[in-house]
């Protein structure tokens, strides 16, 4: 097992969050998602819970905080549609992994850096989606428009950077 | 063994997590729908397990309250501004909402003949038809927040009546149908969600077919074979087949046909939504139906009924009406053609043409000026202006006779040259014949 310094990078750049945050900013996340698109229909493009996920994910670094926290957040999102109770799960989860395990690895708190994790993760999503309706559910005729999710990509990642910034000023240092 | 464990902790805690929610959707997912193997029982109903319905509810508790209360915050702003504030153009408005009544009233008479006729030959058939009796009307609360599944909140539920699988409608169509029923909310499937299907009927050929939705938010008919009837703008209807919508609901207009690449031979027919299922705000919810009209609708009906037979009392008066000026200008226009002297000899076709003649002209108008008779070439006592005016008569005096001198009367200028002993004749006001229509020749 791997023997951290007490400077290393992943002890300087791990942070946590108050309980209330780690509770409310999900919830607050899922509830704008479905209350936005009522007014304004094409909000229903971006994925909010997605980039929270995204960010407790790469803030944390740690995969299996990461892995729960997409999971909680996808099944809640999961129990507010018609779709099967997983779907969203499944996705996040495994997103929540992944973007634990980059943290690890990659400065996130380059601008930069954070375009790409959200462009690739919101593809990613996508694909993931698409996996789980085809080949797990057995939806022989779910489609994707692949240029809607590039768009969406893009959006989400537009939306993201103001996002991060906001929740940036909750993270506490351990 | 434990230092396995130790060091694949993390991948090891990532799949027991995904195989958890594989299982989990394993146990929600049942077989899904073939295409053209529709039937109610088979398309989206909310047969969820009750512990997945359990935690759909768990969820829309904790979100639900968050939309009512931001909701009613909007609600009330918007009540304030438009109802206190934002009441420009109110009485334009007023005044052309008064005439939109008035026409769709003349409308309702003539629908309402129809109506009555459908139900008369509906008797006859012994025809079996369901006319929505009792809705509920909801607000619109909040979406599932995901554009692949096309579901939305409203604030009634089981304690306002409510039961899954019971249509829900607007004014311009239908909408979907109640999935999920909670006490105080519901979830509503969409027509163009992917799990979504209807029972509809095109409305000039009578071509029944399944309506679905598809994952693009798209709501398609792909179970017919290409007609070349089907053309584009027609208008879809609900066939009441499914047992979910009543039947002759509007759902949409017929958008685009073109051949299914993944169903051939089928045609995908694209349909667009009659109503506008992106903003929706307000909807009804059918909670039943009967097989006669319901009350309000029989009254509809009665109203309708005496405002067509008061336009057909209307329409008959003013046909006789007309009718009776046409007459009266008929004989008016036969006198005028049997009197040679009643035309112009300077505009010889104002009075053979009907149509110059002003309708309301009276007989006594008709050929304008007097025209003097012809002189005479023998006058005797019977000539007219020959005998003189009993006031010029003195009694007691000799008749004086028959005047030795004709006159001479000139009918072109109206002049006369009269002997200064000739009394002259009281002027007549009219030679026209009066209007009574003499009777037919040929009668």
């Amino acid at each position: 097992m791997p023997i951290h310094s007490y400077t290393s990078r992943r002890e300087l750049e791990e942070h946590s969050f108050h309980p209330a945050v780690t509770l409310l900013v999900p919830v607050a996340a899922i509830v704008l998602q479905a209350l936005l698109p009522r007014p304004f229909p094409r909000f229903a493009i971006f994925d909010l819970p997605l980039l929270i996920t995204i960010f407790f994910a790469v803030s944390r670094r740690s995969p299996i905080a990461g892995a729960l926290t997409g999971a909680a957040i996808g099944l809640l999102q999961d129990a507010l549609t018609a779709q099967p109770i997983g779907i969203n799960g499944i996705a996040k989860t495994v997103i929540g992994y992944t973007a634990a395990s980059i943290g690890l690895q990659i400065d996130v708190e380059n601008i930069t850096t954070r375009v790409l994790i959200n462009f690739g993760f919101s593809l990613l999503n996508s694909l993931l989606l698409f996996l789980i309706n085809r080949r797990l559910i057995g939806l022989s005729d779910f489609h994707l428009s692949w240029t809607h999710e590039l768009i969406r990509a893009a959006a989400n990642t537009l939306l993201a950077i103001p996002v991060f910034l906001f929740l940036d000023r909750a993270k506490r240092t351990e | 063994m434990e230092s396995f464990f130790v060091r694949f902790k993390n991948p090891l805690i990532l799949i027991a997590i995904l195989l958890a929610q594989a299982v989990g959707l394993a146990i929600q997912v049942r077989r899904p729908v073939e295409p053209g193997a529709f039937s109610s029982k088979t398309v989206s109903t909310s047969t969820d397990p009750h512990s997945v319905s359990l935690v759909r509810y768990w969820a829309s508790s904790v979100v639900t309250p968050f939309e009512r209360f931001f909701l009613t915050i909007g609600h009330n702003v918007r009540f304030g501004w438009s109802n206190y504030i934002d009441l420009r153009h109110t009485r334009q408005q007023n005044a052309a909402l008064q005439q939109q009544i008035a026409d769709m009233r003349l409308q309702q008479a003539a629908i309402a003949q129809d109506a009555l006729q459908g139900l008369r030959l509906q008797a006859l058939l012994n025809f079996q038809q369901h006319y929505v009796a009792r809705t509920v009307a909801a607000q619109v609360i909040g979406t599932s927040g995901s554009d692949l599944s096309r579901m939305v909140y409203i604030d009634k539920g089981k304690e306002d009546g409510l039961k899954p699988d019971q249509a829900v409608i607007t004014p311009d169509g239908i909408v979907g149908k109640l999935r999920d029923v909670f006490p105080h909310t519901s979830q509503v499937l969409l027509i163009d969600d992917q799990t979504s299907g209807a029972g509809v009927l095109l409305s000039s050929t009578r071509i029944r077919g399944i309506l679905r939705g598809t994952s693009t938010g798209r709501i398609i008919i792909n179970n017919l074979t290409t007609d070349s009837r089907i053309k584009s703008g027609e208008t879809v209807l609900t066939s009441g087949g499914d047992q979910v919508y009543p039947r002759g609901l509007p759902v949409g207009t017929i958008e685009t046909i073109a051949p299914d690449p993944d169903h051939q031979p089928y045609t995908m027919i694209r349909v667009r939504p009659a109503a506008n299922l992106s903003q929706l705000e307000e909807v009804l919810i059918i909670t039943g139906t009967r097989p006669d009209l319901p009350l309000t609708a029989k009254q509809d009906l009665a109203v309708g009924a005496a405002t067509a037979e008061e336009q057909a009392k209307a329409a008959a008066a003013h046909a006789a009406e007309l009718k009776a000026i046409e007459d009266a200008k008929s004989a008016a226009q036969i006198v005028a053609d049997r009197l040679p002297s009643l035309h112009d000899s300077n505009n010889p076709d104002a009075t053979a043409d009907p149509k110059n003649s002003k309708p309301d002209v009276g007989p006594s108008a008709v050929g304008g000026r007097v025209p003097r008779p012809l002189p005479t070439l023998h006058p005797d006592r019977y000539t007219s202006g020959s005998t003189p005016s009993a006031a010029d008569l003195t009694p007691g005096a000799p008749n004086p006779g028959p005047s030795a001198v004709p006159r001479t009367t000139t009918p072109s200028t109206g002049d006369s040259s009269e002997p200064a002993s000739t009394p002259k004749p009281p002027a007549r006001k009219s030679q026209t014949p009066p209007a009574t229509p003499e009777p037919n020749p040929n009668n």
